[in-house]
């Protein structure tokens, strides 16, 4: 009867909470009894800060409505910005887990502030011009870490943006940030909790989202993304809830930035890693996802993270079909993109899920009853 | 019938992707007559030619050892997995292999995703022999890490031994890129090797690699300065500008560069013939006379379609044989079942069914007792540190052709 009660709203976050620990809970019992592969728990971590990202970029492209193609300039900030942190505190904060903590909270700010710098110019181009000034932003940001050199030894801070050697670094001082070889052996909690931490991150993530979008703010937001010259004739702020939003996406891509840093050996800011390749990625998980869907975006970027990688090793298969997927998994998750984002918007399918949404709910009210 | 249709197609992603997530129970098949080795690399992506390159070569060898009837017996088999030269799919590679079985991995083909799996190799404690990943780090903090090719800086220590040694000049100039590791790291050790050696490097010009198609001011300092070798430690399509600009200036030095300048004759629209007398510490050049280099090309050309193996294949080719190699010189027996044959399984044999972290110990050992002869190096030996060392092979560029010297 409870649930009679509660609000759609209300069900609808608890039901993606209820994913998220079951998902968990699953994925830890498997890892207990030893019964997961070694690529899937490789993968665990990965899974859960692409789901922040997607959740994240769904608050920009699907609540305020704006094409942004930068986010994954916002990780790369989050993931240097926290990976220098815990550099240069390796000795001076003991604690493993207070470093740790302390470098997300800084990866999340920085990326945030940027973003909020970032989003005052920017926000007041509209659609296409968006776009193309969020993309060209990541690119700077990229480029700019790629020739950065940081040190530093007793004499301080130094940096320079040539080389190596013109940091005049004590001999025995190796860079913090080197050039485009980035920054290596970022110390980080042991590997066992990550898994957790980035879980609780998750929700953390989705509680804000969810809030967020049944908030007076996020009811704001999207008024002006549904028509923004009613929205400013009952006196909203266009920039202010704009600018709000695009601050929020921001920190949790840095967030997600600062888990990525933390989860590999060397942190390198290569077009592979924060690119445009990644920000279109996680357009992707969005759109697939169902643009303005938290959940549909989390969902489509924890499975879309997972499927290349399980096609490489199907081993229940037979040799030969076994290393013709291994080998073609590029171009068979490629066609699968297709035939899903095809299949999730044709008519025909969209009638049989409404279809099966209406089976369901008859379903649930005879319960009730 | 539409409805059942969706759901079988819904019921068989299922089983699928069950299936896959499920897949460690039972998938590494301790079949005790093969060793697994797993290989790394981009197979697709802008690095591909070396990816693939390397793999054709190592199945090329294991296949040839196997022909030959394995090692007492017991067959290699190879796995090739994509990393797109990227680290986080390194990673995802390195996993799925473990999933697979590997006892030894060959590590990545390019450096930075090598760098990402080098601490979950020394945790797993998997011996690791990389053909082409070149940098120093890869070596650092760990013991069980290999490299079949010369770190970068040891190039540029080479480069001054090979100079002084044959005497090919006393005044030096250099020109190299300051924005790439691979040049400052050959440069920085070349400078201090040539001190060492006796040699004068009377300039040392920088470039950067926004600024890499006017070479006239370094090429001007370099001739005024009175050099009669100009060592170049950079990659291939900056040399030919740079002789192009030495030709246009009337500057003859000798020239002398590592293996980045492999490649040089196939630069496009660039006359060949001002890379004449250019010499380069490369491990590998197809041309060479030597047997072995050329059974191997043979080889490797009848297999892929007359392609013709570069640098990395080499590598890969000598990595797999050193693997071999090493084997055998473990101290303990590569074998399906004991010599006398009690029916259990000899805890001293080295078997498809032997643990990886079993096989690095023996590896560790193994390798840096072997002396090894390849395609890239005679002789070539390793230290408990991880490099390689081997006679750096020259090779002259004459009437348009690598010619050994």
């Amino acid at each position: 009867m409870l649930k009679l009660n509660m609000k759609k709203t209300t069900r609808q976050s608890l039901v993606t909470y209820a994913i998220v620990i079951i998902a968990f809970v699953v994925f830890q019992l498997l890892s207990s009894f030893g019964a997961l592969s070694n690529l899937i728990e490789g993968q665990l971590v990965n899974l859960c800060l692409y789901a922040i990202l997607a959740v994240s970029l769904n608050l920009v492209v699907g609540i305020s409505g704006e094409l942004s193609l930068g986010h994954a300039g916002f990780m790369c900030i989050g993931a240097f910005t926290s990976a220098f942190f815990s550099k240069i505190c390796t000795d001076t904060i003991g604690n493993d887990f207070l470093r740790f903590l302390i470098a997300m909270v800084i990866g999340t700010f920085f990326a945030a502030l940027v973003g909020f710098l970032i989003a005052i110019p920017v926000l007041r181009l509209r659609g296409d011009y968006l776009a193309i000034v969020t993309l060209a932003f990541g690119q700077i940001i990229m480029t700019l870490i790629n020739s950065m050199y940081v040190g530093i030894d007793k004499n301080g801070l130094h940096i320079s943006f040539s080389s190596e050697s013109a940091l005049h670094l004590e001999p025995g001082t190796s860079p913090i940030i080197n050039g485009s070889q980035g920054i290596t052996g970022t110390p980080s909690i042991d590997s066992d909790y990550r898994f957790f931490v980035s879980i609780l991150f998750l929700l953390l993530t989705l509680a804000v989202s969810y809030h967020f979008i049944n908030s007076r703010t996020g009811r704001a937001v999207m008024s002006i993304r549904d028509n923004r010259i009613a929205a400013e004739s009952v006196g909203l702020n266009v920039t202010k809830y704009k600018i709000l939003t695009f601050t929020i996406a921001s920190a949790f891509a840095g967030l997600a930035g600062a888990i990525f840093s933390h989860n590999i050996p060397t942190l390198v800011a290569t077009t592979k890693n924060f690119g445009y390749d990644k920000s279109i990625m996680i357009l992707v998980f969005v759109v697939l996802g169902g643009i303005g869907s938290v959940r549909g975006s989390m969902i489509a970027a924890a499975l879309l993270t997972l499927l290349p990688e399980l096609l490489r090793s199907l081993t229940f298969l037979p040799d030969g079909i076994r290393t013709f997927v291994s080998e073609n998994r590029m171009l068979i998750y490629a066609v699968i993109l297709i035939v899903v984002m095809i299949f999730s918007n044709s008519p025909r399918f969209v009638e049989i899920r409404a279809r099966l949404k209406a089976f369901f709910r008859r379903g649930t009210k005879k319960e009730a009853v | 019938m539409k409805m059942n249709l969706k759901r079988m197609i819904a019921l068989i992603l299922c089983v699928v992707i069950c299936g896959a997530l499920f897949s460690s129970c039972g998938a590494a098949d301790s079949d005790s007559t093969t060793i697994r080795i797993g290989g790394i690399g981009p197979l697709t992506g802008s690095n591909a030619q070396y990816g693939n390159a390397v793999k054709n070569a190592a199945e090329l060898a294991v296949k040839e050892i196997n022909e030959a009837g394995g090692i007492n017996g017991v067959k290699l088999s190879f796995n090739m997995q994509d990393d797109e030269s990227d680290t986080e799919k390194a990673v995802n590679a390195y996993n799925a292999l473990k999933d697979w079985g590997m006892q030894i991995s060959l590590g990545c083909v390019t450096t930075d995703p090598c760098k990402a799996i080098v601490p979950s190799t020394a945790e797993d404690n998997i011996f690791l022999l990389t053909p082409s990943a070149s940098s120093e780090d890869i070596l650092k903090d760990n013991d069980n890490c290999f490299q079949v090719c010369f770190t970068d800086p040891n190039q540029g220590t080479a480069s001054a031994q090979y100079i002084a040694e044959h005497k090919l000049a006393q005044k030096i100039a250099v020109i190299y890129d300051n924005s790439n590791s691979y040049s400052t790291g050959i440069f920085n050790n070349f400078a201090k090797e040539a001190e060492a050696q006796g040699l004068e490097i009377v300039a040392s010009e920088a470039f950067t690699a926004d600024k890499k198609t006017d070479f006239s001011v370094q090429v001007s300092k370099a001739k005024s300065s009175g050099a009669d070798l100009l060592f170049l430690p950079i990659y291939y399509t900056e040399a030919s500008l740079i002789l192009k600009e030495c030709d246009a200036q009337g500057y003859t030095p000798t020239v002398f560069g590592c293996d980045g300048l492999d490649g040089l004759l196939s630069v496009e629209n660039f006359d060949t013939s001002l890379a004449e007398g250019v010499i380069l510490l490369t491990p590998f050049a197809a041309d060479a006379t030597d047997e072995a280099t050329q059974k191997f090309v043979k080889a490797y050309k009848d297999a892929y379609d007359g392609e013709t193996p570069n640098q990395f294949a080499a590598d890969a080719y000598d990595a797999i044989y050193a693997i071999k190699a090493a084997l055998e010189q473990s101290g303990r027996t590569v074998g399906t079942t004991a010599a006398d044959s009690t029916g259990e399984n000899d805890a001293d044999l080295i078997n498809g069914s032997t643990s990886a972290s079993d096989i690095c110990e023996a590896m560790k050992t193994g390798i840096t007792k072997i002396q090894f002869d390849g395609v890239t190096g005679e002789g070539m030996t390793w230290d408990k540190n991880g490099a390689v060392s081997k006679e750096p092979k020259a090779m002259k560029i004459v009437d348009g052709a690598y010619t050994a010297m």
